[in-house]
């Protein structure tokens, strides 16, 4: 901790020598009172990656999400952020560096986009510094990266619900921070919605190199737009690495429980997986499956 | 894709957007120093503030003035600024200015603390009265009347007693891992419903002095305030007021959600658990020296915030609104009843009731219950 107090290209200079990660979960434990989640968990985020958790119902990928924002603190195990335990950092500093955009958001009544655009700046601001030109700038720029400019005088209530989570990734965004987990940032939402968000998420990967962390319920999404695929079941972590080199009909029956055959996405090249036709499934669904909801 | 061509153009779409000057914050203005200071104005909210406390200003001088005997505004003024007759003097400065300063910091301090428990809870009807704070703190007073018959100082830390047990039982039965809005809710109404029944056990046993005293005291009443409750609930607001606008900003963000709040840095059950300790002592110690003067805890909050017309959760303007209620309330329960006819509580229950009903149909129209 110590070693980190100083200006911020020291603690960057550190960061390239040592070549570790800057989000890393060792060992952790993860449970909701008695219910054990996980166990004995690692996963390593890879900087600048664009990083999505897959998993059926139930396996865990949330409350791995949430215990990597620091939401839930393991009963074992440690989560490091830049080093240091997240815990232990101050939540401003934390918030500085990691944002998530949670499933459970309430946009608070007659509130207009650029307000809530606007809260993004909370980490940055206090009490005497409450609405600088920076923050004026840096919300701006949200908007505007985001495609929701000329939304800020509307009432949030009055949107889309595309439009809406749009206003809440700007937000995050304006949290300006490196790493930025999302947890199913498409749900609710229709297709064309739902490859819009994930575009807009490929290109806060690729052109601000910031690093990416998703929650995807839809493994075809999951192997297009990631470049780090994180595989979850019962807790533990079945596969990991890039989408073309993991994905296959047996890991996504080992995950899912599904049978399918793999091709080659014919837009992109990436793994397409097309579950097996109903009669091609003999063999009974198992527990995790059935299990799920 | 929206998105990718503004992401393209990088710099000159920021430009741009400067240059068109959208304005982000409606109605907000940022008040910047050199240094790198800045604060930011709701105007409207300034506008209601000052339009408030001249409204309850202006109220306190005709509350002062009213009586058995009646003082012109004017000469209330020169009284308070020490040119007045001996006789309005004793009047104005022994009767009847503590009794209002008792109404201006019962109203600011049931304003705010209704604004803070709206604003934790989020939902409209987590006030201290529905969540059964003031029976609480009713429940401390009768077992001191009825049951020891004691002194009105008595009562009054009876009250206040009760009225934090009250706070701190609904806290730890609504604990499971943090508060949460509707278990706040659904608690405090429960807990509300036992106290309702201690509280009738108690007056059945009361002989009818005491009786009569409980209900009077259980209406809220301004009546024979005095320079002695003045001191300690001024002492109280003057540190716990600004502790809770210092952490406005934090609770603002609490709105949209324990998960967003807790991601943009706020520390949220530690601005919780302080604000809710600050919302009951307010509470409580409003109801210790007032009684439960129904309403205003619920009401001046949702007004205050349909006037300033913001989200968030508008304290300073909801206290003002309380002052200002409570003491227009005082002021018409003279003008319309005569002096010391009828507690405040009445008035404020009264209206209060009026605009429940309003808001709940208006909600329900809107498709919100």
């Amino acid at each position: 901790m110590s070693a980190r107090t100083g200006h911020r290209s020291g603690s960057d200079n550190q960061r390239s020598n040592s070549n570790v990660n800057r989000l890393t979960a060792e060992n952790v434990t993860l449970a909701y009172d008695q219910r054990v989640i996980a166990e004995k968990l690692s996963v390593e985020i890879p900087d600048n990656s664009f990083t999505v958790i897959v998993g059926p119902n139930a396996c865990g990928k949330s409350t791995l999400l949430r215990a990597l924002s620091r939401m839930l603190k393991p009963s074992q195990g440690r989560v490091l952020l830049d080093g240091s335990v997240i815990q232990s950092m101050p939540a401003k500093q934390v918030a500085r560096t990691l944002g998530l955009l949670p499933q459970s958001s309430i946009a608070p009544d007659g509130i207009t986009v650029g307000d809530l655009v606007g809260r993004g700046r909370y980490p940055h601001q206090g009490i005497l510094r409450q609405w600088s030109t920076e923050d004026e700038r840096v919300v701006q720029e949200s908007m505007a990266q985001t495609g929701i400019a000329e939304l800020a005088d509307r009432y949030v209530d009055e949107l889309s619900g595309g439009q809406r989570q749009r206003v809440w990734i700007a937000m995050a965004l304006a949290q300006q921070t490196p790493l930025l987990l999302l947890d199913e940032p498409t749900t609710y939402l229709d297709i064309q919605h739902q490859i819009d968000v994930l575009d807009l998420c490929a290109e806060l990967h690729e052109e601000q190199g910031r690093t990416l962390v998703a929650v995807l319920h839809d493994l075809n999404h999951a192997a297009r737009y990631a470049t780090h695929l994180i595989a979850l079941r019962d807790g533990q972590v079945i596969a990991e690495g890039a989408p073309k080199d993991i994905v296959t009909a047996d890991l996504v029956e080992r995950v899912f429980g599904l049978r399918c055959q793999v091709i080659d996405d014919p837009e992109t090249g990436t793994p397409l997986v097309v579950p097996a036709a109903r009669k091609g499934r003999t063999k009974p669904v198992d527990a995790a499956v059935t299990g799920a909801s | 894709m929206k998105s990718g061509k503004t992401a393209k153009t990088g710099e000159t779409a920021k430009t741009g957007e400067t240059g068109k000057a959208v304005r982000i914050l409606k109605s907000n203005r940022a008040v910047r120093s050199p240094g790198g200071l800045s604060l930011r104005l709701d105007v409207r909210a300034v506008v209601v503030v000052v339009l408030l406390l001249l409204l309850a200003l202006a109220a306190s001088v005709l509350l002062i003035g009213t009586g058995d005997f009646d003082i012109p505004a004017a000469d209330v003024l020169k009284t308070l600024v020490g040119q007045g007759n001996a006789g309005q003097e004793f009047i104005v400065n022994e009767l009847r200015l503590p009794r209002v300063l008792v109404g201006l910091l019962v109203g600011a301090a049931l304003g705010v603390g209704g604004a803070l428990f709206q604003a934790i809870s989020r939902n409209p009807l987590g006030s201290p009265d529905v969540l059964g704070l003031g029976q609480g703190a009713t429940a401390g007073a009768l077992v001191m009347i009825v049951l020891f018959s004691g002194s009105s100082a008595q009562v009054t830390v009876g009250a206040l007693v009760g009225g934090l047990v009250t706070g701190l039982a609904i806290y730890l039965l609504a604990w499971k891992r943090g508060v949460h809005g509707y278990r706040l809710v659904l608690v405090g109404i429960g807990v509300s419903a036992i106290v309702t029944a201690v509280n009738g056990y108690l007056l059945t046993r009361a002989d009818i002095v005491d009786a009569s005293r409980a209900v009077v005291w259980m209406t809220g009443s301004l009546n024979g305030r005095d320079w002695d409750q003045v001191w300690p609930l001024l002492a109280l607001c003057a540190v716990l007021v600004p502790l809770v606008l210092t952490n406005g900003r934090a609770l603002r963000m609490m709105e949209m959600g324990d998960d967003v709040s807790y991601a943009l840095g706020v520390r949220v059950e530690r601005v919780r658990a302080l604000l809710m300790v600050a919302a009951v002592l307010l509470t409580a110690a409003a109801t210790a020296a007032a009684g439960p003067v129904s309403f205003v805890a619920l009401t001046a909050p949702q007004l205050a915030r349909r006037l300033t017309r913001s989200p968030g959760p508008n304290l300073l303007p909801s206290l003002c609104m309380g002052a200002a209620l409570l003491v227009s309330a005082d002021w018409i329960s003279q003008r319309v009843f005569g002096a010391d006819q009828l507690p405040v509580g009445v008035v404020t229950g009264v209206l209060g009731g009026v605009y429940l009903l309003w808001l709940l149909v208006t909600e329900r129209k809107a498709g919100r219950i």
